[in-house]
């Protein structure tokens, strides 16, 4: 027993309706209790999608369980059959369904159904969401892909896109803008807009784009093994691995690695003066492996960030997410405990946070800027607008995006620093034009009235105060700490944590202004 | 003066009820958590259950993330089903180790979920034994908000019934008011019973446990929320006597509501309208502008929230719509039997789903608006047909006077929103 707040994946079922609803043509009947039903509005909300997903619930209650419940899933089978009239179905159970053992599988496999149909076994007291996308994906492939021949022309197959992806809908263009590039054209897109007809040509491609190792995996070992269709390792997300990409691609394909630069804009723009001020930030990664492992490349080698910390969610690639960890001297944090990555990034005091829609709030609490580079998603991971995050364009979005909340969290520090001008400062009220803004209490001596923003601001300039103040062990005098706040602002934490740092290695308990300054030329760069 | 002026001879009470058993497109139980550890600040919620538990409780609660809320999940690993471990050890350790943390806290409540239920997890007896454990700092209580037991709100009505027990008993004549709303409308009712001179108001659940209300042979409750039957079953067993009357929804459930508890307590006319005059004119008012783009319309209701027929009294009545079809997860006629005896005989009145035959009802009968829950709105919305999502009117102060035209707002703003847009090119 785990007690859990907030979770990163749901349960396996959650991953097989995933699949289900990237689909087209594929009903899932679903063995479950009434509530289950709560998934649908990921889709519909989240997603926004304009149909429901295709699942049938069996929606058994308590007075059910005595009597048969195997019979409701037969009746909630045939009834999908025939409503719906999919290409295959897939079956299965919720965590309850699975306790109470009726075997979905072996039910639907006596009604000599007039469509394939396949069972999924997904253990829900130990597996978790993107078990269920790759096992639900792998076990249609296995089924339902066969040995064709080779189309004549060399094309590809995208595997991995599906439903509630982070920005799946969009990467599925990016790559297919590239493969259009090489010459290369695109036997079957799977499971996004798929039908069960589509997997059975799968094996007509030359190469599987594997876009979501997380997802697609185990389909891609699979027909490798059986199709003898080679799948690509590298995940196109930033300008570099997407150079990797193109050229892997041209290996297994014998062809020339032709690129179309003209709409990538992101090494100018990482490059030009403007990006300056980008050098050296210290950045705090998490999410799912495969966008975490390709932002640290893209946080260090494109946009000159320091890594701090990195680490998943997704146990399964814990061994991958280790070794790019050693590369970047670092220990990966390998978690799904929500107060856990809280605590690490705590811990790290970074100056952005590149995570997930946790992070985004966890960033929030600690005053820190958050974007979001992975699942799970909200439904401002949806844009209306095309955003990708593989190929150019997605280099070019991934700039875009990760400055964004920097530049935010700029214009807040200047607006703190302006705060002490003698125009600007808090009493003077919304505007320092003549006296039509309403004045603040402060001016007659009490608090001004707290807004989100001042609770903020007051939140930031207290967290080094009790750090110095609070232990014993360390003293600032009082003319150092004067001497400090003479930094400008936006440097002047750096200039405490070093300080302080420098400090404690030499064993050093009162910081003068010596001290500081001795500090400030021994981190010098 | 305040009844109806002519009760019609056929109602909705004598109606034939459409019952139906198939796939329910409704939440479980344990989404009332969402609510009500926001009204109770000193409880946490902990349901003992598996991920889907978790994952509902996160995906239901949406954006509420940004403090370590009261509520969260035990999640039953391969090993407690097993045997390996002791489910009941696990559970101990973890509570422990929760209330450790959390000394702020307390009541506890454990919540039962599907799979805790069928594996049989005795948490009545947990919750005793934890009690026993962590008394008399934290009371440890218990309740089911499973799927296979409880439909949405059921599980708020799950959650009341087991408090009911361990309130401490009264000989007092008190007016106990049941369900948790917003502050905002809690004062708004209490303030208008309390300018009837009636005195003695207390609220189940209260918002801090040492603040419980009691309860005895001479307390009369009324129900704010018509979902409330096995909490009100509870009080009755305690000796509490029910007071019945349509919900306070809209100008005129609120004058009937408090109409009953005004002459429960004896208050005569005089009162009764100098206190209420002011605020039912301005609800009126209110109705009359936000229903503007409701007259004449046609509504469908599909089973979520328990509120519906009351609610469907309210638009057919104050707002003017015509209903096709009103569905309820479940119809207890003790409580919303008021509502059904003032809407005549007509609309089909159904209880429980299937959801498929139900939307091919209203795709049959394209009503101008469909209630529905979330997942069926964006769907049906791409069908052309103008829907509100329910569980806004649970989460959203829509009960009373001053709420009333708000409450209209809500189902009119989709309406007058289709209206508006035009997205097509001008021709």
């Amino acid at each position: 027993m785990k007690l859990t707040v907030w979770t990163y994946e749901g349960p396996p079922h959650v991953g097989a309706m995933r699949v289900a609803t990237a689909m087209k043509g594929l009903h899932y009947v679903l063995h479950a209790p009434q509530g289950d039903t709560y998934a649908d509005l990921l889709f519909t909300m989240i997603e926004r999608r304009g149909h429901r997903p295709p699942v049938s619930y069996t929606t058994f209650e308590g007075r059910d369980l005595g009597e048969d419940t195997a019979g409701l899933f037969k009746r909630a089978c045939q009834d999908a059959y025939d409503r719906f009239q999919p290409q295959a179905l897939i079956v299965g159970a919720s965590c309850t369904a699975e306790l109470i053992q009726d075997d979905p599988g072996g039910l639907a496999e006596t009604m000599n159904l007039p469509v394939p149909v396949i069972a999924l076994e997904l253990p829900s007291y130990q597996r978790k969401e993107n078990f269920g996308t790759d096992e639900t994906f792998y076990q249609l492939v296995k089924a339902l892909a066969q040995p064709v021949e080779k189309t004549p022309e060399i094309t590809a197959n995208l595997i991995g896109p599906l439903a509630l992806g982070f920005r799946h809908r969009d990467d599925i263009e990016e790559i297919k803008g590239l493969l259009y590039d090489m010459g290369i054209g695109i036997n079957v897109v799977a499971p996004f807009d798929a039908t069960p007809h589509d997997l059975t040509r799968l094996g007509a491609a030359h190469i599987n784009i594997l876009m979501y190792p997380e997802h697609a995996e185990t389909a891609a070992r699979h027909m490798e093994r059986t199709l003898g269709i080679p799948y690509t390792k590298t995940v196109p997300i930033g300008v570099g691995a997407t150079h990797d990409f193109v050229a892997e691609v041209a290996q297994i394909c014998g062809i020339a690695p032709k690129k179309d630069l003209s709409r990538l804009r992101q090494p100018w723009w990482s490059k030009s003066v403007d990006s300056t001020y980008l050098t050296g930030k210290r950045v705090f990664l998490f999410g799912d492996a495969t966008h975490v492992m390709a932002a640290a490349r893209i946080a260090r080698d494109e946009m000159g960030f320091e890594v701090v910390g990195l680490g998943c969610y997704n146990r399964e690639f814990a061994r991958p997410m280790r070794a790019l960890a050693k590369d970047f001297g670092l220990e990966a944090l390998i978690s799904d405990d929500y107060l856990e990555v809280e605590k690490a990034i705590e811990d790290a005091a970074p100056e952005m946070i590149l995570g997930t829609q946790m992070e985004r709030h966890i960033g929030k609490r600690l005053g820190i800027p958050c974007a979001v580079i992975s699942a799970p998603v909200h439904v401002q991971d949806f844009p209306a607008r095309y955003s990708p995050q593989m190929g150019w364009e997605g280099a070019n979005v991934i700039f875009d995006t990760w400055i964004h909340p920097l530049v935010m969290g700029l214009e807040e520090h200047l607006l703190a620093m302006f705060r002490e001008d003698f125009e600007f400062h808090d009493a003077a009220g919304a505007s320092h034009h003549g006296g039509h803004a309403p004045m603040r209490a402060a001016v007659a001596g009490g608090l001004a009235p707290q807004t989100p923003q001042s609770i903020f601001e007051a939140k930031m300039d207290e967290v080094p105060a009790t750090e110095s103040s609070g232990t014993d062990v360390m003293v600032w005098l009082a003319d150092a700490e004067r001497e400090l706040k003479k930094i400008p602002f936006f440097v002047r934490g750096k200039a405490r944590r070093n300080t302080e740092k420098f400090a404690a290695e030499r064993g050093v308990t009162q910081i003068s202004i010596d001290t500081l300054y001795e500090a400030k030329a021994h981190y010098a760069r | 003066m305040n009844r109806p002026a002519s009760i019609p001879a056929a109602t909705c009470r004598d109606a034939p009820i459409l019952k139906e058993r198939g796939q329910r497109e409704v939440f479980c139980g344990l989404t009332g958590i969402i609510w009500l550890h926001r009204k109770m600040q000193d409880a946490f919620f902990l349901v003992v259950g598996s991920r889907t538990c978790a994952h509902l409780l996160q995906s239901a609660a949406g954006v509420m993330i940004f403090a370590e809320p009261r509520f969260g999940t035990a999640i039953l690993e391969e090993t407690d089903l097993a045997g390996l471990a002791d489910a009941n050890d696990e559970l101990d350790r973890e509570v422990g180790r929760l209330l450790a943390r959390r000394p702020d806290i307390k009541q506890l409540f454990l919540v039962g979920s599907c799979p805790s239920e069928v594996i049989k997890l005795d948490l009545a007896r947990a919750a005793q034994r934890l009690t026993q454990i962590h008394a008399p700092h934290v009371r440890v209580l218990n309740y089911s908000g499973s799927g296979i037991e409880t439909t949405f709100t059921q599980g708020e009505d799950a959650c009341l019934a087991s408090m009911v027990p361990v309130l401490p008993g009264t000989e007092a004549r008190e007016l106990l008011l049941v369900g948790a709303l917003p502050d905002v409308v809690e004062d708004q009712a209490v303030g208008l019973l309390t300018k009837m001179g009636i005195a003695r108001v207390r609220v189940l659940p209260a918002p801090r446990t040492s603040d419980a209300p009691g309860v005895g042979p001479n307390t009369v409750f009324a129900c704010l929320q018509p979902f409330l039957g096995d909490t009100a079953a509870a009080l009755e067993r305690r000796g509490a006597r029910m007071i019945q009357a349509p919900f306070p929804f809209g100008e005129e459930g609120t004058t009937l509501w408090l109409r009953a508890i005004a002459d429960e307590f004896g208050v005569d006319d005089a009162t009764f309208e100098a206190v209420t005059a002011a605020p039912r004119a301005r609800a009126r008012t209110a109705i009359a502008n936000a229903s503007e783009h409701l007259r004449g319309k046609t509504v469908f209701f599909m089973p979520d929230s328990q509120l519906e027929i009351p609610l469907a009294r309210f638009l057919t009545r104050e707002c003017g719509m015509e209903a096709i079809e009103i569905g309820q997860p479940f119809i207890h006629k003790g409580l919303v039997g008021p509502d059904l005896d003032l809407m005549p005989a007509g609309p089909t009145i159904s209880e429980g789903q299937d959801v498929d035959k139900q939307l091919d009802r209203v795709r049959a009968a394209r009503p101008d608006l469909t209630v529905c829950g979330l997942g069926l709105a964006n769907p049906l919305e791409a069908e052309g047909l103008t829907t509100k999502w329910a569980i806004e009117l649970v989460f959203t102060p829509v009960h009373f006077y001053d709420q009333a035209g708000d409450l209209a707002g809500l189902f009119s703003r989709p309406i007058r929103r289709r209206a508006l847009l035009k997205l097509e090119a001008a021709e």
